[in-house]
């Protein structure tokens, strides 16, 4: 894992100490809360709908057990003894107070955390693939360029004031398993025809209240000039970005008005006046940066595990689980163990501080002390011997841990919503939960095979409900909450946004719509079809019948 | 028009209140001082600005209720919302609140 240097411990402690100094000239009148305002957003902190709210950077998603267990501790001592995790592969806190803000930010520094980058119009945490690193399908480690770009872009004095957020994705591995088509900048890695690793760079991405599918602008960019090329992208949008209008702020609206095309020229001539420069990326730097990432000690192991397939064997849950929850792990004799935080009728993402410490333990005692944050709201243990998958899972079952549910059905995403978020027009936890219990039979889950579903409580889409098979929406019709239903969205490399269905659904209606757009998957699908390949044959129709047949 | 009281979030902590009759800020919408009219609603608000002057709250805001034998409902869904805290159910761990 990435190390602070002395530059990053003094820096983020610099950070902390101003913050506490702001802190207390808002609360002795020194500061206004207009003026006050973007400085807490700076670190994290909005107002929500019942206190203060505290988002942490989890960069590229990966901890330490070390750092696990210091969110745990600020849960149970800051908080109500429980933290959200997001699909920015951050933790959230929802009930923190302004007093104890610095505090925490100074118990975060403690182990080489923070909240910057969090909040406003910056280049946010970059997010990167859950299984950097130990993916068997992995090109190369995607971390060791999000860290490259977080040193690059963490208080960017150019583009800390852009016209609006920019959220940079990256996989490294063909799979995208971090919608990397979803941001304002995608980077997927791939080779090119001479066997060299590089990028392919898609903008323009990105949910909210017009989704946009990024598009590809650069096949291929060697990976020295990754922070030029990026350096590129973000002055021209800095430029010709809108900043009158903040639904039309974003980098899409930009590349849509002028065209991929003509957006990438834009780019590409203003590459040329740089690359080469100072943002160079020696290789020298890259193996630097690369030496934070080397993998850790691992056995020689032989690639199947006669204990491990005699358990799968003699015991159904336990394969139930690894079929679902178990990856495969580019290491002979080692497997990629997903630890779901969905329940069924649980909050999706959230988790107790003991499940935090539980979590940490485990990584230590079945990894080497390394936990990841999936932007599905789950957490990750990314070096899991094959012989050690048995216990790991009987403890995780102690802990409520051990749903057997990754990409299934109930591994639900869903936003905070109207029950915490300021921005919400109807809930999204409670349908949720609702849901989770209406499908609560792994064995029915199983069957029905891979189906994400999204919800998201308003028109942001922080759940990222256009890119969910079956994606969700909250609105407000006149006081009351209602639901609109899309299908066929889909986040990986084949990325493509939902088709509306039709009229919304009440709160009551909404689980009954999900299981009759279920229900008639299952009528319809043909042998070996998961819901997207039956949906893509069959298209809206079906579908429509079925759920408005009473209308 | 119905109805309307004001609430705010505490600058401290966060802490959704509402104004009361005192003119000072309690955590009960039971609390709350109620304006049966237009004029009404602008005094309280312009109470509660004060008090953003006093760093006392952030962001007060007049809000429809109604009220009901003797007790204050808010009329939204958002408001019932902040009113009786978060409508899901606990699932995780030790919830107890920490007030």
């Amino acid at each position: 894992m990435y190390r602070y240097d002395e530059f990053d411990h003094g820096f983020v402690r610099q950070r902390v100490a101003q913050f506490r100094g702001q802190v207390a000239r808002r609360l002795d009148g020194a500061l206004t809360e207009d003026e006050f305002k973007p400085l807490r957003l700076m670190n994290g902190l909005y107002l929500q709908l019942h206190a203060y709210m505290l988002r942490v950077a989890i960069p590229y998603g990966t901890l330490s057990a070390r750092q696990m267990r210091r969110l745990a501790d600020i849960a149970r001592r800051y908080d109500k003894g429980f933290g959200h995790f997001t699909t920015r592969q951050n933790i959230q806190y929802n009930w923190i107070r302004l007093e104890d803000a610095p505090d925490i930010l100074a118990d975060l520094a403690d182990v080489e955390m923070h909240a910057i980058q969090t909040s406003g119009n910056c280049i946010r945490n970059v997010t990167a693939d859950q299984f950097a690193g130990v993916a068997a399908d992995e090109i190369e480690d995607p971390r060791v360029y999000a860290e490259i770009i977080r040193q690059w872009s963490t208080l960017h004095p150019e583009f800390s004031f852009l016209p609006r957020k920019f959220k940079i994705a990256i996989t490294g591995a063909p799979r995208d398993r971090a919608a990397v088509r979803a941001h304002d900048i995608g980077l997927r890695m791939h080779w090119n025809a001479d066997g060299e690793a590089g990028f392919e760079i898609m903008v323009g991405g990105g949910l909210g209240r017009t989704p946009v599918i990024g598009k590809t602008i650069r096949a291929f960019l060697p990976k020295q000039d990754l922070l030029s090329y990026l350096e590129a992208i973000l002055r021209v949008y800095n430029q010709l970005g809108r900043r009158d209008n903040i639904h039309k702020a974003r980098i899409k609206i930009l590349v849509n008005q002028v065209g991929a095309e003509t957006f990438a020229d834009m780019v590409e001539a203003e590459w040329r006046e740089i690359r080469g420069g100072a943002l160079d990326l020696p290789a020298d730097e890259i193996a630097r940066i690369e030496s934070y990432f080397a993998p850790p000690d691992y056995e020689r192991l032989d690639a199947a595990s006669p204990a491990f397939e005699a358990q799968r064997r003699s015991d159904p849950a336990f394969a139930q689980w690894v079929r679902s929850n178990v990856v495969a792990h580019k290491r002979p004799g080692y497997a990629i163990a997903n630890i779901s935080l969905k329940p069924a009728g649980g909050v999706p993402g959230d988790a107790s501080a003991e499940q935090m410490e539980v979590v940490a333990d485990l990584a230590e005692r079945y990894g080497f002390g390394e936990i990841r944050v999936a932007h599905e709201q789950n957490l990750v243990l990314p070096d899991v011997r094959l012989s050690d998958l048995h216990a790991l899972w009987q403890e995780l079952r102690t802990a409520g841990l051990a749903t057997a549910n990754i990409g299934l059905l109930t591994d639900i995403i869903a936003c905070p919503g109207l029950d915490y978020c300021n921005l919400a027009n109807a809930r999204s936890i409670p349908i949720a939960q609702r849901i989770g219990q209406r499908f609560d039979d792994l064995a029915r889950l199983h069957d029905i095979g891979r189906l994400t579903l999204n919800i998201s409580g308003c028109i942001n889409a922080c759940a990222h409900h256009h890119v969910g098979n079956i994606g969700i929406l909250g609105v407000n019709k006149k006081g009351v909450e209602y639901y609109q239903v899309t299908l066929g969205g889909n986040a990986d490399e084949n990325a493509a946004l939902g088709d509306l269905v039709g009229p919304a659904f009440s709160g009551e209606e909404i689980a009954d719509a999900v299981e009759t757009i279920v229900d008639t998957y299952l009528e319809q699908r043909d042998r070996g079809e998961q819901f997207l390949d039956t949906y893509r044959r069959v298209g809206l129709q079906p579908f429509k019948e079925k759920l408005y047949a009473a209308h | 028009m119905s109805q309307q009281a004001v609430t705010a979030n505490r600058l401290r902590d966060g802490q959704v209140v509402y104004l009361a009759a005192n003119n000072g800020w309690s955590d009960r919408l039971a609390d709350a001082a109620v304006a049966d009219d237009a004029d009404a609603a602008k005094a309280l608000l312009a109470t509660a600005e004060g008090d953003v002057d006093r760093r006392v709250v952030v962001g007060p805001y007049l809000f429809d209720v109604a009220v009901e034998t003797g007790a204050v409902r808010p009329l939204g869904q958002r408001e019932t919302i902040r009113a009786s805290g978060p409508s899901i159910q606990p699932d995780t761990g030790d919830r107890a609140v920490r007030r």
